[in-house]
């Protein structure tokens, strides 16, 4: 059954498939998370804060972001971005951004609802009774965040955020739609140049599969250790 | 009814319980009393199976509970169990909690098994809540329903695992009536308590488990009278003071 | 900016001739509802069957559910679409190849199957943590009874797990509905490729995505609005979520 496929395809296209393609993808994934758990834990903060108006507009940015498919919003930032960057700089035409910035605005925009609802839990998770602590000891409420709080919230969180981030990595195959060469989209080119699909395909597959069972199997032992000193 | 033959049981490198033999005669109110971790509450649960053990055998009405071939569903029905956290079906109604092991496993109709229910629920008081759902009743009406779903599938012997526990104090005495009852109508009972007045009232004898095993297994006078051993003394010490 | 806004864009008629742009979208929208109901109907029923299988005491049984799992949750979507659409055909007898490659609605099979495993496995891990969070307990309160585990199951242990689940079954169906957008990298003609298709055909780039964009913030109320009711109705009375 097997007999004619060519898996040496794999092999040649490896150092295009890996310097190429996946270098895209880990970068993508690593910035879209930084960026996404930075804004997320902003919203969060926002909804969660006292403050008049925020919590509204944080919850209707969640909720929205969350509503759409991200193939969609992957098409209405690579649009809308070159017309913002018109509006900022004040071009007289849209502003052409390269792929890569536009997906990741993209990423970061959409994932930051996700990590938003996570650090929202994680903050709520913390006893008032450590906020009124810190309010007892003399701090505002940015210190008690940044002090007392959010490092609390962050450290249980990590399982649900690095679970996150698996999610994010395996929905940046999705830049596929823009034709992007990210590691599905190497092998993609490959596959329709060579006429190998199966191979390709099946090697993409491979390879997802085991970087993310590898980070969520580390993720799962992650967790037992933090359990048990909880 | 019940006899117990050398049984142990590991949990893991973990022994639970060693070497334990004891019996329940028909008609009989045996109580088993002890520390926490001690394994009482193992004990009686591999009288109707819902523990294995590695070691040793469990007969009920000359049918040994440890044997491949038997069928335990049908053991279980009839040996009735009471549960700390009364365990109650909370998605069914009262009623309909008593109805589910009469026709699912008994075979009885509809009409059947409501008008033993309704008995029953007469029996312990609880007629007027029918048709509520678990969830809107008290710790002791809950433990009384679960009471009474066990007796609902006519069973020979009767488990209880702490039934008192989890109650709050001014309910206790109406599930521990019911159970007073019980004993006085004759049901062989097996009981894991605290409840040294219950014992002192009914039981025939008393067990005191410790550690795993079975430290003292006497009539209910010479339990209370003059224990044997320095660990039931102890226990008993404490557990009266109060 | 500098951009022509035209709203009157969705009442032109669209380059298939089939009709107007709006009545292209509203098509769009029929694919994706119907794609995302019959793969959630599959999602249900083999979710449940491995997520009792989780949960079982066999080993053997444990295993398999773990391993099903994992497989479709550790490759992306997207892969998962080209392996059912592109490698499959290539990998069965050469029939089964030719039969599948010219079946008509391709695929709309593909991605209600597809879309049929990859929510299965994530129902399993639903219907997992719904019985986990019994309790051994009610279990044994049921097996006491003598009732024989297919019977615990369905008259105890089910019925309450699936109450428990309702409100994060309802995600899982809402990702559902937003995973068909995934299919258009197929073919399949759901809502979202149809928006790209009006962007692509009339240049009116934000019309057409604001309406994909409004049409799925409706579907998505609706649902939302529809599990609740159905939550209120199968509530269990006294009965605090979570013991």
């Amino acid at each position: 059954m097997f007999s004619n496929f060519d898996w040496d395809v794999i092999a040649r296209s490896l150092p295009y498939l890996f310097y190429d393609g996946m270098v895209f993808t880990l970068t993508l994934t690593a910035l879209a998370t930084a960026g996404g758990i930075v804004l997320g834990t902003l919203i969060a903060m926002m909804r969660l804060g006292g403050l008049p108006v925020l919590p509204w507009i944080a919850a209707t940015y969640v909720n929205f972001i969350r509503s759409l498919p991200l193939v969609l919003v992957i098409f209405w930032f690579y649009f809308l971005v070159p017309y913002i960057g018109q509006w900022v700089t004040g071009a007289s035409r849209p502003v052409q951004v390269g792929a890569f910035t536009s997906c990741l605005v993209t990423f970061t925009l959409f994932e930051a609802a996700y990590f938003a609802e996570i650090m929202r839990a994680g903050i709520q998770s913390i006893p008032k009774g450590q906020v009124a602590a810190g309010y007892a000891l003399g701090l505002s409420y940015g210190k008690v965040m940044r002090y007392v709080v959010l490092p609390q919230a962050f450290r249980n969180m990590i399982p649900v955020l690095l679970t996150q981030t698996i999610i994010l990595f395996q929905d940046t195959s999705l830049v596929y739609v823009l034709s992007i060469t990210d590691f599905l989209g190497a092998a993609s080119k490959v596959a329709q140049r060579d006429g190998r699909l199966v191979e390709m395909y099946l090697f993409a597959a491979a390879v997802y599969f085991v970087i993310s069972f590898a980070a969520s199997s580390l993720v799962r032992r992650l967790q037992a250790r933090v359990a048990i000193v909880r | 009814m019940i006899e117990i033959k050398h049984v142990s049981k590991w949990y893991g490198d973990f022994q639970v319980l060693n070497d334990c033999t004891t019996f329940v005669s028909k008609g009989d109110v045996v109580v088993v009393c002890g520390p926490s971790g001690s394994g009482k509450s193992t004990l009686i649960k591999c009288v109707n199976g819902l523990e294995p053990f590695q070691k040793g055998e469990v007969t009920v009405d000359g049918v040994k509970v440890g044997d491949r071939k038997t069928n335990l569903p049908q053991l279980r029905a009839k040996v009735g169990m009471v549960f700390q956290h009364f365990e109650l079906f909370p998605h069914l109604r009262v009623v309909e909690n008593l109805r589910l092991g009469q026709e699912k496993v008994l075979g009885r109709s509809r009409a059947e098994a409501d008008a033993k229910a309704m008995s029953l629920l007469e029996r312990v008081g609880l007629t007027v809540h029918a048709r509520k759902y678990p969830g809107e009743l008290s710790g002791g009406q809950q433990q009384r329903v679960a009471i009474a779903r066990a007796l609902a599938m006519d069973p020979i012997c009767m488990l209880f695992d702490e039934p008192t526990s989890a109650l709050d104090p001014e309910m206790i005495s109406e599930v521990l009536d019911v159970m007073v009852d019980l004993a006085h109508e004759g049901m062989t009972m097996m009981v894991v308590t605290h409840e040294m007045g219950f014992a002192r009232k009914v039981a025939d004898r008393v067990i005191f488990m410790d550690r795993g095993e079975i430290v003292e297994d006497a009539a209910k006078d010479e339990f209370f009278g003059q224990p044997r051993s320095e660990r039931a003394q102890q226990f008993l010490s404490k557990i009266l003071a109060h | 900016m500098s951009y022509n806004w035209n709203w009157n864009i969705f009442f032109d008629p669209s380059p298939e001739g089939v009709g107007t742009y709006l009545s292209m979208l509203r098509i769009g929208l029929r694919w994706t509802l119907v794609t995302a109901l019959f793969s959630w109907i599959m999602a249900l029923v083999l979710g449940s069957l491995v997520g009792v299988l989780r949960t079982l005491p066999s080993k053997a049984a444990q295993r398999f559910g773990f391993a099903y799992v994992e497989l479709f949750r550790n490759i992306p979507l997207l892969v998962q679409m080209f392996l059912w659409f592109f490698v499959l055909p290539e990998v069965v007898p050469r029939q089964v190849g030719l039969w599948l490659k010219q079946m008509p609605d391709a695929p709309f099979y593909t991605a209600v199957v597809c879309l049929g495993f990859y929510t299965s496995a994530r129902v399993a891990e639903q219907v997992r943590a719904g019985v986990g969070s019994l309790g051994r307990g009610q279990g044994m309160a049921g097996t006491a009874l003598g009732l024989t585990t297919a019977q615990l199951y369905r008259y105890v242990l089910l019925p309450m797990a699936f109450r428990i689940m309702l409100p994060p079954l309802t995600s899982e169906f809402l990702n559902n509905i937003k995973n068909t957008s995934v299919a258009l990298t197929i073919g399949l003609l759901e809502l979202t490729a149809r928006a790209r298709a009006m962007q692509e055909f009339s240049f009116q780039v934000f019309e057409a995505f604001t309406a994909a964009t409004l049409l799925y913030l409706l579907v998505n109320l609706v649902v939302v609005t529809l599990m609740r009711l159905l939550e209120r109705s199968v509530r269990v009375p006294g009965y605090i979520m979570g013991k």
